[in-house]
């Protein structure tokens, strides 16, 4: 029988069509269908300039926009040779561990709630309330913050911030007991988690499968450990894996996630550079600051011309990888000398581990296939794009 | 072949020419990235040893794209970006196909991950990989016409 789950349904995460075939109870195959999100991101960001297309990366991962405007400023960073402040680049580090935090809060409530456990899912989100607050404070926007451009950050962040990322940082650890209080122990959730959705290593590899999923194999690849940037590699935190490879494996690799990620935060508010630039100084490349540009005329000239026709980098190509919540996420990106990108490709791992799906489901249970699409941790608006 | 001194000390590049010099069409290094054109004929063959050479062995390919080139020719180039867990290198490897025969070989066999990226590129690009098992569009209906990243595809308006 073919049972035809989504693209409308609460446990898809989004808009996904996976076509289950059934032999009773038990899946003969998992097919996803997807392209129900797809906006054409990619080919807009070549009618825009490098500055404008920061905005359309905050919508293909919209659980971690910041993970996507750090991978695309990177990248244009690197085309134009640009070396970004430390200051910029510790806020940087800092935005990007909390969106990882908050991501993580959407999975485990979502995943929570798709096998039973209701609570967990409000608490989740009660906590990623007050990470969106901060955003909003920082950027402006709790979600599509767009608040890191080309040269570091948008604006210069608003005075109190760390004191209100210290009360987040101090009251988290207790809430991050209180969900594995509920399920850790939970003889409901182990037993629809546990040797559920196994993937071997080598399969993980050989199908792209990165970030939890890959690390829950036991296969210890982590962006920031292997190629770091933003100054990753003056954090000392470790990369949590397991080897069973199954959803409870995974569980417990996020949480410990979240816990390094808190770390990191720490680190980073405790080494943050208090003084220093915010963007990096190269003249017709990053605005002049305000105050110049009302009464400089070399620098109403820039802010002109960078605002008009935006700037233009050198013809190349470039990549970069950064470690999104998800797994590996990169942006190729190709300049024809042109203010505006000639090809822009993100690689989104949901993409990537989505297709792995049959190898977790396939044999098992039609409910399984509920935990192993919520065990994967997929945003339809990066598949799709 | 375009050698410059950063080639001879990069040891993914040194060891390519040191396989087989012939089947490289050239080699270069911009921004710390290495990045390696092979003739569409060479494809399968390179990617296999750059799979199974122990001292390469890129077993993970995170990407596979195309960038449409109109109008220049060859039009379309294909491009894989691997990388290997064990040694933590990383390469770029690039294809050329023209718009009269927008064709290049499929390596899903030998990256089974390449299956979906190909579909994609199919969908958006237009170009076939032959061998690939089920080369359908992903992101868009089964019955769209056109290819939209190509660049005489617009971007809004009716065509």
């Amino acid at each position: 029988m073919v049972l035809n789950m989504g693209p409308q349904h609460p446990s898809t995460h989004g808009v996904l069509r996976v076509a289950l075939e059934l032999d009773g109870e038990t899946l003969v195959s998992a097919k996803p269908d997807i392209g129900y999100l797809h906006t054409g991101i990619e080919k807009s960001c070549e009618s825009k300039t490098y500055s404008q297309a920061i905005t359309l990366t905050d919508r293909m991962d919209y659980l971690s926009p910041l993970s996507n405007n750090l991978c695309y400023c990177l990248a244009t960073e690197k085309l134009l040779g640009l070396e970004v402040p430390k200051r910029a680049q510790y806020v940087r580090v800092l935005l990007a561990e909390l969106t990882r935090i908050a991501s993580h809060l959407v999975w485990l409530g979502t995943h929570a709630i798709d096998l039973g456990a209701m609570s967990v899912f409000l608490y989740c989100f009660r906590e990623r309330e007050e990470i969106m607050k901060i955003f909003e404070f920082v950027s402006g926007q709790r979600m599509m913050t767009s608040y890191f451009r080309t040269g570091g950050l948008a604006l210069e962040p608003p005075a109190g911030w760390l004191d209100r990322v210290k009360a987040f940082v101090d009251a988290f650890p207790a809430h991050l007991k209180e969900y594995e209080d509920l399920l850790t122990e939970n003889r409901i959730w182990r037993v629809r988690t546990v040797g559920v959705g196994v993937i071997s290593p080598k399969d993980a590899i050989a199908w792209g499968v990165s970030g939890p999923t890959l690390r829950a194999a036991g296969v210890p690849y982590d962006v920031r450990k292997y190629f770091p940037y933003s100054s990753y590699d003056e954090f000392e935190f470790e990369v949590p894996t397991r080897t069973e490879s199954d959803c409870y494996a995974r569980y417990l690799v996020r949480l410990e996630e979240i816990r390094q990620s808190l770390s990191i935060v720490k680190q980073a508010m405790a080494k943050m550079p208090m003084e220093g630039p915010i963007k990096t100084d190269a003249p017709g490349i990053i605005p002049p600051q305000r105050e110049k540009m009302k009464t400089e005329m070399e620098a109403l000239i820039y802010h002109f011309k960078i605002f008009t026709e935006g700037f233009s980098p050198p013809a190349g190509q470039v990549h970069q990888r950064v470690e999104s919540p998800r797994g590996e996420m990169c942006t190729y990106m190709v300049s024809d000398g042109s203010p505006k990108p000639f090809r822009v490709k993100f690689r989104a791992p949901s993409f990537v581990n989505l297709q792995a799906l049959p190898l977790l489901c396939v044999g098992r249970l039609v409910a399984d296939a509920v935990a192993c699409i919520g065990t994967l941790d997929i945003v339809l608006g990066e598949i799709d794009r | 072949m375009a050698e410059t001194v950063e080639t001879q000390v990069n040891p993914v590049a040194a060891r390519l020419t040191a396989w087989d010099a012939a089947a490289i069409c050239g080699t270069e290094t911009y921004r710390g990235e290495l990045t390696v054109t092979v003739a569409r004929e060479n494809l399968q063959r390179v990617a296999n040893y750059l799979h199974s050479d122990p001292e390469l062995e890129f077993d993970f390919l995170s990407d596979l794209t195309a960038t449409d080139h109109l109008p220049n020719e060859p039009r379309f180039a294909v491009v894989y970006h691997m990388l290997s867990i064990r040694h933590r290198h990383t390469l770029r490897l690039q294809t050329w196909a023209s718009s009269s025969d927008p064709t290049v070989p499929s390596v899903t066999t030998i990256w089974p991950t390449a299956n979906w990226h190909e579909r994609e590129v199919f969908d958006l690009f237009g170009i076939r990989f032959e061998g690939h098992p089920e080369l359908t569009r992903i992101l868009l209906p089964a019955d769209w016409e056109g290819h939209p990243l190509r660049k005489d595809y617009p971007t809004e308006g009716h065509r």
